[in-house]
């Protein structure tokens, strides 16, 4: 039995159903990130294994015990949020300290573990500081301090990264990924950001409208989206509309290529999606795809070039690196682009992908596995 | 001074003289007790009578315990009302503002008719009991101001995440309620209890009514029998009343190293990327 059991959780405000159907199921020590669009029902989610909602139908379990109808003070769980919540009136150290006195634990105790906490953060100076005191990245690293001190069973971080500077956003994701490795903490996070989620993640849950859309490592859920949603939503993507002929070809503005198109019958439109980053101006033994067009557009983002190129009806973004000996090529220029048969998903009208699962590799042209869009 | 200056200096002068000849001529009057020289001597006679500090030691007292009753009733209340019944809080307001429409002496007549001494509740069967009911009665009266200030005080803190973060810790609502809220409350709960005890102070029909020896009535009886003492008295409550206008402002300023109120990073619109 998992650790963490998220089983059938439906989440309705009158008529309104936020969460369809939600099952999941999280190991000890595993950190699992809610991906989504605002309205989604990541946090809703969150808010249930916290306590803080109660689901229409589901269970949650932590280590084996039902919680669903239990108050959140007595789930042993932490919570990190967006506003920070640190405690206006206290101190750093107070703050850090409120769980573990709520837990009865002695002042000494107390002290000791708060101290070990402030170290873990690097903010032992700001101990007796208050929380107006601080600057957003520190308050909200005290806020971890204090969600972490009482060593609950599920650390739930809800949209922690949001409310900071970029700059600050990196730094602090790498440290609570840090952190969270090295104290094994169960772990849910929810963002938007689908950097932050394929940057921290151990397995990644991408919901759309109330449903789970898929659950993956941040590998298979960027390299093989199940679905139209998942492979728009995370990481950019181009897409190509075509026609199926027989045995495996597409032809796409007017130029014939290889691409499976399982189920696609003869002369049924298709449409295939392609990373950036799987495309290329030189053609290889596995590229053996090629495809003619226009050059629309060339942003030059210092190692990499981001390319848009026009064919008829679609368009596509190729990656590629930078090279000091040749100057990016200019708009309007006519460009060939090389791709693996293996790199292209189809997929079809309702926005599902045709690839089957199990059929996972690197793709071919993953030299760059920068998710640069968004 | 230029002429587009004159009016409204004018205006403030009139405006001052309205509100200062009054106190001033009172303040005089209170002086004169002996003839042809100015004294305190009328200010010595109320504070040696033992009567004054009798009632005013009551009053005080009863001002104490309805700041401390009015605290429990409306922090809770107020709390709980933006916490989980938002939709209420038009109504809970218009509640606590009938005391200023309802004129005491309603109050207290219908005090009188429920919990007299052959009712099924005889409050003012004990001398004890009607005390509590006279502080019941003022915490009534003390409604308006306490709620205001302390709904007030509320929202200049999240206190949504903030309970919700205490929750996450293990918090009851208790201890919430009580390391957590109040605290962060406690400059408007201050300024809520110093009104409070302004009111108390110098409430006359409750006390005269319910026959206890407060310090309202202790004022009109010696307003209504003697000459000078009257001004020194209301000189003196003028004194207390300002007395706790300066502590309320002080309490309001808050203390120095302390936040004067949460601040809290505008929550961003979710967007999506």
């Amino acid at each position: 039995m998992s650790f963490l059991e998220i089983q059938g959780v439906r989440k309705s405000f009158g008529a309104n159903t936020v969460v369809h159907g939600f099952d999941l199921a999280v190991e000890r020590g595993e950190f699992v990130s809610f991906l989504g669009p605002s309205g989604c029902g990541k946090t809703t989610m969150l808010r249930i294994v916290a306590g803080f909602e109660a689901p229409s139908a589901g269970s949650v379990r932590i280590d084996g015990e039902d919680v669903t109808g239990r108050p959140p003070n007595v789930r042993r769980i932490g919570m990190v949020f967006q506003a920070y919540a640190l405690f206006p009136n206290m101190t750093v150290a107070d703050n850090v300290a409120f769980g573990l006195k709520v837990a009865g634990l002695s002042r000494g105790e107390a002290n000791e573990r708060v101290d070990e906490m402030l170290r873990l953060i690097k903010l032992e100076h700001t101990r007796d500081r208050y929380p107006y005191q601080l600057s957003g990245g520190q308050q909200q690293r005290v806020a971890l301090a204090r969600a972490i001190a009482p060593k609950p069973r599920v650390l739930l971080l809800d949209e922690p990264l949001s409310a900071l500077d970029a700059k600050i956003r990196v730094s602090l994701r790498e440290e609570i990924r840090e952190l969270q490795q090295r104290l094994g903490i169960t772990t849910i996070f929810v963002t938007h950001d689908q950097e932050e989620a394929l940057s921290m993640s151990d397995r990644i849950v991408v919901m759309s409208e109330g449903r789970a859309e898929q659950v993956g490592t941040p590998f298979e859920i960027y390299n093989r989206p199940r679905t139209r949603f998942v492979a728009s939503f995370v990481g950019t993507l181009g897409l190509l509309e075509g026609e199926a002929e027989l045995g495996d070809r597409v032809v796409v503005a007017g130029q014939e290529i290889e691409a499976e198109t399982p189920g696609a019958r003869p002369g049924e439109r298709v449409t295939l999606a392609l990373r950036p980053e799987a495309l290329s101006l030189q053609p290889s033994r596995e590229r053996s795809n090629a495809l003619r067009g226009e050059i629309v557009s060339v942003s030059f983002l210092g190692s990499v070039v981001r390319i848009r190129a026009r064919f008829e009806a679609s368009e596509l973004l190729v990656d590629t690196f930078n090279d000091p000996a040749q100057p990016p090529p200019a708009r309007g220029e006519p460009v060939t682009v090389y791709f693996s048969p293996a790199d292209v998903q189809c997929l079809d009208a309702s926005g599902t992908s045709h690839r089957p699962a199990a059929r996972v590799r690197a793709p071919s042209g993953s030299r760059t596995a920068l998710p640069l869009g968004a | 001074m230029t002429g587009s200056r004159a009016g409204p200096v004018a205006a403030v002068l009139l405006c001052a003289l309205y509100f200062l000849l009054p106190l001033i001529a009172t303040f005089e009057f209170s002086l004169s007790m002996i003839r042809n020289t100015w004294s305190f001597e009328a200010y010595r006679v109320v504070f040696a009578d033992a009567r004054f500090r009798d009632t005013f030691l009551f009053s005080a007292v009863a001002a104490l315990a309805t700041i401390v009753l009015g605290t429990l009733i409306v922090v809770p209340t107020a709390y709980w009302v933006r916490l989980r019944l938002p939709r209420l809080r038009p109504a809970i307001e218009f509640i606590t503002l009938l005391p200023l429409v309802i004129p005491p002496i309603v109050l207290v007549f219908g005090y009188l008719r429920l919990y007299n001494s052959s009712s099924w509740l005889p409050f003012t069967a004990t001398v004890g009991g009607t005390n509590v009911l006279l502080v019941f009665g003022y915490a009534v009266l003390a409604l308006p101001y306490m709620f205001r200030a302390v709904d007030t005080g509320l929202q200049a803190i999240d206190i949504r995440t903030l309970t919700e973060a205490a929750e996450s810790l293990g918090a009851s609502r208790r201890t919430i309620l009580l390391r957590v809220i109040l605290p962060n409350v406690r400059a408007a709960v201050l300024s809520g209890a110093f009104l409070t005890f302004a009111i108390v102070i110098g409430e006359f029909v409750l006390a005269s009514l319910l026959n206890r020896p407060a310090f309202g009535p202790y004022l009109q009886n010696v307003g209504a029998n003697r000459a000078y003492e009257p001004a020194a008295l209301a000189m003196i409550a003028f004194a207390v009343t300002w007395g706790c206008m300066m502590m309320l402002q002080l309490a309001g300023g808050g203390r120095a190293g302390r936040p004067r109120r949460a601040r809290f990073p505008k929550l961003r619109t979710r967007a999506a990327p």
